[in-house]
């Protein structure tokens, strides 16, 4: 099933949408105490799900819910094989009927436009949605619109996913979410233009490279490097915080260093050498190399970088959420993990697909089998404990007013 | 009978227009105005409070890129001015039987999508492409010289972008001037140059108001040129109210800053209207 020419997922990713889209979403977004990977330190997130959840939701909510053979999923464009090989064996398994839809392409609005719906108690019409952990996500999660799941449900999400992501800031204990993908927000520079290595954020302020440095457009992305750059973690930030990181970026601006603040169009503005050293996500720079030929670098920098995660959740006035949360366990047999990360180049929930992957590859020959085995080896795929350990969260924002601070502070230096 | 009919018919024949303007015009721009003037936020839902301080605040803060869209504005359509009405006088007065075909070469790029032919100039002027990567070679242009993500590539997609809205109305209003009052003119010893002056140009005004009207106003509020063609310096107020609206889902922001850009250009096109002089104008211009 896998083909070396195909066409380039990210690339059409980028023609259906800005990509803008999915990351837009995760602009104002952002939940996020020390970064879900970092299990160990068991800080804890800033999310209210428990609090407000009665001790027996869970079997109310499920107690009177059967299977119907049909379920309808709100995906993002181009987020899976456009054949659906893994839905396909889902209704082959099961005889359940999947419609696949690709119908969000930004946060914002998708809440915008679900939100009468679903306070109003009725359907959207669609029984898993793939949300990002973005203040959207909160606003969900807190309004009560999302299914409380049942883990004895999600046999093989027990199994096969990392353990991390029980512990994440914005849906700890994985309450009504589980991780569909990730991806990861760092550096990416053309070696052509840039020999020495580039390794730490400051890099991006670097007045070697005036005029050729892209930043992102996002404010949560923005504003988190510019936190980190100031050597601040987004997760414990306050205004005051906010404030020297936008002096910094500022100062970034007004030195002539920031070529423009892009979205998706950072890729094509590396490529065509507008800038050299930009941010940029992790599965676009891998997909770029692979089907263009350049050979781009993508870092993760010293100082750390952003992580992000789409999850799949079931709104609460679902109309079919028991075939809905079987697809979503589906989804984390190890086989069907291993298919979706080979195709869409995101960050892998589960860490046995490397492995899998790898077996995969071995089965192939020549080019096709190089380039599998380097998805399976690539770190932004499978990202191991020294990238995970530089990894944040966004800025976690309490209140709409916060939220609105944040943009106050940063909009600026995008809007000159 | 009849005379009921015959007083009926005007607000019949009025009636299906009105009630689409009625729907589609008259009751978002209600909305918008509530909208402008309420407070809350996209989970809680907004609430009307008459919150006046929403213009004070989005004014403020966007009065950079709120001047900097006029400014633009005002540039492109003299510009325009300048690049079209050369364009429509050839073509009024030398086109011959071709004219058609010269107005249709005119309009030929704009069967184009608009924001595809903006793609196109992004990739023909980037900073390694095909215009300037040769040069560069060559020793002509400074390694790091640009041209994307500047004022200048803003303003002339704009230029671009609006051009036969320019070139028609002008052309419009030369084609109707009768070779006679020239020749009268040239009669009365006025010079080329002069019967240019006194005669060709003031009977051309109407045009020129005509295509002004239709490029200053939507230059002004473009926002895929900026976007496309410009950097974080060049954003424009289109640019500010579409993020509000669909990014930040700050709708009172968004709308107060919408009304506000329809004002000034309502200000602006009025007090144009007055110091041309002319209900003239605004009639030759319906026409």
């Amino acid at each position: 099933m896998f083909q070396s020419n195909k066409p380039d997922p990210s690339l059409l990713r980028g023609m259906t949408r800005s990509r803008l889209g999915r990351r837009d979403a995760l602009r104002l977004g952002g939940l996020s105490a020390m970064g879900a990977f970092l299990a160990a330190c068991g800080v804890e997130g800033k999310g209210k799900p428990q609090a407000s959840m009665a001790p027996d939701a869970v079997a109310k909510f499920w107690a009177d819910k059967t299977q119907n053979g049909k379920l309808n999923f709100a995906g993002w464009p181009l987020y899976m094989d456009p054949k659906k090989p893994e839905l396909k064996k889902f209704t082959q398994k099961t005889g359940i009927q999947v419609t696949y839809d690709e119908v969000i392409q930004e946060m914002a609005p998708w809440f915008a436009k679900v939100q009468p719906q679903l306070s109003a108690g009725q359907s959207i019409g669609y029984d898993v949605m793939v949300i990002t952990n973005s203040s959207q996500f909160g606003q969900f999660r807190d309004s009560g619109f999302l299914a409380p799941l049942d883990h004895a449900k999600l046999p093989n999400y027990a199994a096969n996913a990392a353990k991390s992501y029980a512990s994440s800031s914005y849906d700890p204990g994985n309450v009504f979410s589980i991780p569909y993908a990730s991806g990861i927000t760092g550096i990416a520079y053309d070696p052509a233009k840039i020999k020495e290595p580039i390794t730490k954020l400051s890099d991006l302020w670097n007045p070697k490279y005036k005029g050729k440095v892209g930043m992102f457009r996002d404010l949560q992305e923005l504003g988190n490097f510019g936190l980190l750059a100031a050597g601040i973690d987004p997760a414990k930030s306050t205004e005051a915080d906010w404030q020297k990181a936008a002096a910094e970026l500022k100062k970034q601006k007004d030195a002539g260093i920031v070529r423009n603040y892009y979205d998706q169009s950072y890729v094509d503005a590396l490529g065509k050498g507008e800038v050299w050293i930009t941010m940029a996500w992790s599965g676009d720079v891998f997909q770029k190399n692979v089907s263009d030929g350049t050979n781009f670098k993508f870092v993760i920098p010293e100082d750390g970088a952003t992580i992000w995660t789409d999850n799949m959740a079931i709104p609460v006035t679902a109309e079919n959420p028991v075939d809905a949360i079987m697809l979503m366990d589906f989804l984390y047999e190890l086989e069907n993990a291993t298919t979706l990360a080979e195709y869409i180049n995101y960050v892998c929930p589960v860490p046995a697909a490397q492995a899998q992957m790898k077996k995969h590859a071995a089965a192939l020959t020549g080019e096709d089998k190089a380039y599998l085995l380097s998805v399976a080896e690539s770190p932004l795929v499978f990202p191991g404990e020294a990238e995970y350990d530089r990894l944040h969260y966004y800025v976690d924002f309490n209140t709409a007013e916060e939220k609105k601070d944040f943009e106050r502070v940063f909009q600026p230096i995008v809007l000159g | 009978m009849d005379r009921v009919k015959r007083t009926l018919t005007p607000y019949l024949l009025v009636l299906p227009g009105g009630l689409w303007l009625l729907l589609f015009f008259a009751v978002p721009m209600a909305t918008m105005l509530s909208l402008s003037l309420q407070e809350g936020d996209i989970v809680n839902g907004f609430v009307f409070t008459g919150h006046w301080q929403n213009y004070v605040d989005s004014i403020s803060a966007y009065q950079t890129q709120l001047i900097r869209s006029l400014v633009y504005g005002a540039i492109t359509s003299v510009v325009l001015i300048v690049l079209a009405f050369p364009v429509a006088y050839w073509i009024a007065f030398y086109g011959g039987r071709k004219k058609a075909t010269y107005l249709f070469l005119i309009l030929l790029p704009f069967f184009v999508s608009f924001v595809l032919r903006t793609i196109s100039w992004r990739m023909l002027l980037t900073d390694d492409g095909v215009l300037l990567h040769p040069l560069k070679e060559a020793g002509l242009l400074p390694a790091d010289f640009q041209v994307l993500g500047t004022a200048t590539a803003v303003i002339a997609g704009l230029v671009y972008s609006f051009l036969p809205f320019m070139v028609l109305p002008i052309y419009v209003a030369l084609e109707r001037i009768d070779p006679r009052v020239v020749e009268a003119a040239r009669d009365l010893y006025a010079s080329p140059l002069t019967s240019f002056r006194k005669v060709i140009f003031p009977l051309a005004l109407p045009g020129v108001f005509a295509g002004v009207l239709m490029t200053f106003v939507p230059a002004t509020s473009d926002y895929v040129n900026s976007e496309l063609l410009g950097s974080s310096e060049t954003t424009m107020i289109g640019q500010v109210i579409q993020s509000q609206f669909l990014s930040n889902s700050d709708y009172p922001s968004a709308s107060a800053l919408s009304f506000t850009l329809m004002t000034v250009l309502l200000i602006g096109v009025f007090s144009y209207a007055r110091a041309l002089g002319t209900e003239d104008v605004m009639k030759v211009a319906a026409r």
